[in-house]
């Protein structure tokens, strides 16, 4: 869906990107993890244009976006900043219609998607003619959201679109964004310096530094088979809880299922979600039935420690 | 006249009128002013927000416009533009310019840099951008801008009248020349309360949010171009010269009232300063002028003075007036004084003025020459026997004047002087020779008449025709009321006079004001 070849930009002598290349599947979410400075924003404006390329090549849909008018480029690809640029002057509905506005649409269309994405994203829709300034934090970055999406574009560019917000909105918004639908058909390119979120939200990683790209690979591949020194240090800090949200627990046999209090977990329940769930009160344990719904055994917290350590063991030796 | 009796709001009723006008003018020159400097200045600041190499040498330029004065910046628009209302509203424009750009250069490099990138990364186009995000978010520093260009231009405005495009200036320059406090308040206070009014108003606008201020942006224009449209350039009688006249000349009886009630003289009159009024004569903006017959540049411009048949202009013969008991001090001090009498005739001072007004020549060397000429000069004799003290008025002419009558006493007295010169108007000068301050100076018959004096109009009627009447009548009531004598004229007569290019007078065959009526009056 989306290829990027031998990509650079220099400012003057700083090469902010650096010879870089990746591709992005349709409806794939990947991240562009780094620390501040390391070109992850040039990255990510290169992709629509905002800024020029030194050397290098982006293709989206096979087409060469050098080829085509940036406006145009622009107004297929949504992007949502940091600190989300919604327009003081215009009020929440008017600022998601800026793009439809741009394309056209007719008045009723307009409305009609900017109500429906209201509600998607939990705002109320007594907040269509309140100006951005008497929103919060986390409702102005629903509303950058709501904007990008608002004209349904295959492609979605975010520069660290939660890095304003606190941790407990965050964790918020992580969930809803996680559950939208919108975006399950989305190409997404997300850039953040938050590992956590990195391995939360995206499918793959690009692991940046200088200006380059050190590690890509899905979440499991950087954690256990990390490339060099550079990226085992990155990890290394939250390299525990990391693991347990990437690993899950011993899976059922063909057919069964795990269950927790009576409920059926879904198949990629991660390890750390079972051991929130766990109050440490006792001999607490999820149950494995089998195809035939039959309980075979109880998994207390010890086995799910031996389970986490023995794919841990393997992982790395693959 | 009656002037002091007259209280503000009278002479407002009186003059309801021109103050119409004169408000209705100045509204107007404000707002085509402001509304080319708008037209100009958004633009260059718009243009320096996106070039911002630019800004440096624009707001630079713009800075040193707005320091020149304003009277110079008038003056040099004249060769430029000639007088009346164009020159008026480019030096106007050229004012507002200034916080016009400035603040449309900052309004728009203040937009959060986030904004702009969230519109150009949405696909908006430059334009789109310009008018959908900067603009509206730079809109109230803007106005801002605006607004400070508004109350400069209404001050500034006032100035206009100077250069012949009317307004309040009228009744304020008007009133100071002529000493009449209810006029200059009649012109000052109309406009003090514009500036203050447009600024309210437009400090309103300011504070609307952003709904409001959309159409509040696509309304102000409109009002500003129907303020502007206000402005009438001052309408042509059709009369085939063009008349420029000072403010006092405009008040006076013995100035263009009685050019109307005697001559019954009808020419296309514009009001102009004194300063700028030689020389527009001379570029041939205008034809006829109100100037005084010993003027410098009468030479310097090749001007020449219409005969007043009808002598409606009442005589300004010079003579030095002194104490009476200085006279009794200093018993050398007459006789010295009274070397210069029927010395100097008009045409000899019209040149003496020309060498200091316009060649810039000392006041001393010009005297100096003077006395050398006439064999009257001596030189100094070092004396001690007391001093005494000159005073003049704050001019040319009277300059000379003073540095020769220092001269005769050091060269032909024993007494040492001082001079104290450069006394502001007629009733400085008259206050410091009675408070004792000063022992003579050199005053004007008519000036004794109307200024100090102020007889009744039957008396005025009586002995303004005349010179000898004038002079004997000064001379008598001044030695009754103020113990001041008047010593023997020196020749020249500095009085109110037309003048016209010695070219064209000629060639029309106009000679006196009669003459010029009519002339006039034939179609
Ligand atoms: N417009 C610019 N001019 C000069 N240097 C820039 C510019 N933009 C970014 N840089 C430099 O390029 C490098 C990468 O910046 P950026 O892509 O913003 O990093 P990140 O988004 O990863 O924090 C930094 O060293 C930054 O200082
Ligand atoms: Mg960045």
């Amino acid at each position: 869906m989306i290829k990027v070849e031998h990509l650079s930009k220099h400012f003057g002598k700083v090469k902010a990107v650096d010879g870089i290349s990746f591709d992005v599947n349709e409806h794939e979410n990947l991240v562009l993890l780094g620390t501040s400075g390391c070109g992850k924003t040039t990255t990510l404006k290169m992709l629509n244009r905002l800024i020029e390329p030194t050397h290098g090549k982006v293709f989206i849909n096979n087409k060469n976006i050098q080829e085509q008018q940036p406006e145009i480029l622009r107004r297929g690809i949504g992007y949502v900043l940091q600190n989300n640029g919604l327009f003081p002057h215009y009020t929440v509905g008017e600022n998601i219609a800026i793009v439809p506005q741009l394309l056209n649409w007719d008045k009723k269309q307009i409305q009609h998607r900017v109500s429906e994405l209201l509600e998607k994203l939990h705002l109320s829709k007594d907040y269509l003619n309140v100006y951005p300034n008497e929103l919060s934090g986390g409702q102005q970055q629903r509303v950058g959201l709501a904007r990008a999406l608002v004209a349904d574009p295959p492609v979605l560019l975010m520069d660290e679109p939660f890095g304003a917000l606190d941790n407990v909105t965050k964790a918020k918004i992580h969930a809803e964004f996680k559950a939208l639908d919108e975006l399950k058909k989305k190409t997404i390119i997300m850039v953040t310096h938050d590992v956590q979120e990195a391995f939360e939200l995206g499918d793959r990683i690009c692991l940046m530094d200088r200006g380059r790209i050190i590690q890509q690979g899905t979440p499991t591949d950087l954690l256990f088979n990390p490339r060099n020194r550079f990226v085992e240090g990155f990890l290394k800090e939250q390299r525990l809880l990391l693991e347990f949200r990437a690993i899950t627990p011993p899976p059922p046999p063909e057919g069964g299922t795990l269950r927790l209090n009576g409920k059926v977990l879904p198949p990629d329940v991660s390890m750390w979600w079972v051991m929130e769930q766990f109050k440490f009160k006792g001999n607490e344990s999820i149950s494995v039935y089998d195809d035939r719904d039959k309980e075979i055994k109880k998994l207390g917290f010890e086995d799910l420690m031996l389970a986490f350590y023995q794919y841990k063991q393997q992982k790395t030796h693959e | 006249m009656n002037d002091q009796q007259q209280t503000l709001w009278d002479f407002m009723r009186q003059q309801s009128d021109k103050l119409a006008t004169q408000t209705l003018e100045h509204i107007g020159l404000t707002f085509i002013s402001l509304f080319l400097a708008v037209l100009i200045g958004l633009p260059l600041g718009i243009l320096i927000a996106r070039k911002r190499k630019l800004s440096g040498s624009v707001l630079g330029i713009a800075g040193i416009l707005q320091t020149i004065p304003s009277i110079a910046l008038l003056g040099f628009m004249i060769p430029l533009l000639g007088i009346g209302p164009k020159p008026a509203i480019v030096a106007l424009l050229l004012y507002a310019l200034l916080p016009i750009i400035r603040n449309t250069y900052t309004g728009i490099t203040g937009v959060d840099a986030a904004v702009k990138e969230a519109a150009m990364a949405m696909g908006m186009s430059k334009w789109q951008i310009l008018f959908k995000v900067e603009l509206p978010l730079a809109m109230p520093v803007i106005l801002a801008g605006i607004r400070t260009a508004t109350v400069i231009t209404v001050g500034v405005a006032t100035l206009a009248s100077y250069i012949a495009a009317g307004g309040l200036g009228e009744f304020i320059f008007g009133g100071i020349s002529l000493n009449n406090t209810n006029m200059i308040l009649a012109g000052a206070i109309p406009a003090a309360l514009l500036a203050i009014i447009f600024d309210f108003l437009l400090s309103r606008v300011q504070k609307l949010n952003f709904k409001k201020i959309k159409t509040g942006t696509y309304i102000l224009p409109v009002i500003i171009v129907l303020l502007a449209s206000v402005y009438f350039i001052p309408s042509a009688y059709g009369s085939k010269l063009t008349a420029g006249f000072t403010p006092e000349f405009m008040g006076r009886q013995d100035g263009n009232l009685g050019l109307q009630s005697k001559y019954h003289l009808k020419i296309h009159t514009i009001v102009i300063s004194d300063a700028v009024m030689y020389k527009a004569a001379y570029e041939k903006q205008l034809d006829v002028i109100s100037g005084y017959s010993t003027d410098g540049r009468l030479k310097a411009y090749n001007l020449v003075v219409l005969k007043d048949d009808k002598n409606i202009f009442p005589p300004y013969f010079a003579a030095p007036i002194v104490r009476e008991d200085a006279l009794q001090k200093f018993p050398e001090l007459e006789k010295t004084l009274n070397l210069l009498s029927g010395k100097i005739n008009d045409t000899v001072m019209t040149e003496l003025n020309y060498r200091t007004d316009y060649l810039h020549e000392s006041p001393e060397n010009v005297a100096k020459d003077f006395l050398v000429s006439k064999n009257l000069w001596r030189p100094d004799r070092g004396g001690n026997n007391g001093i005494v003290r000159i005073g003049s008025k704050i001019f040319g002419e009277q300059y000379i004047l003073a540095n020769m009558y220092s001269m005769l006493i050091k060269g032909y007295t024993d007494y040492d002087v001082t001079t104290k010169t450069g006394l502001g108007g007629t009733k400085i000068c008259f206050d410091a020779l009675t408070n004792n301050q000063i022992d003579f100076y050199p005053e004007y018959t008519g000036t004794g008449l109307l200024v100090i004096l102020q007889p009744s109009q039957q008396i005025i009627n009586t002995v303004e025709g005349s010179k000898e009447k004038t002079y004997n009548y000064v001379k008598e009531e001044f030695e009754k009321r103020y113990q001041i004598k008047w010593l023997q004229p020196i020749g020249f007569n500095n009085a109110y006079a037309l003048m016209m290019r010695q070219k064209q007078a000629a060639a029309l065959n106009v000679k006196s004001i009669t003459d010029l009526k009519n002339y006039l009056d034939k179609k």
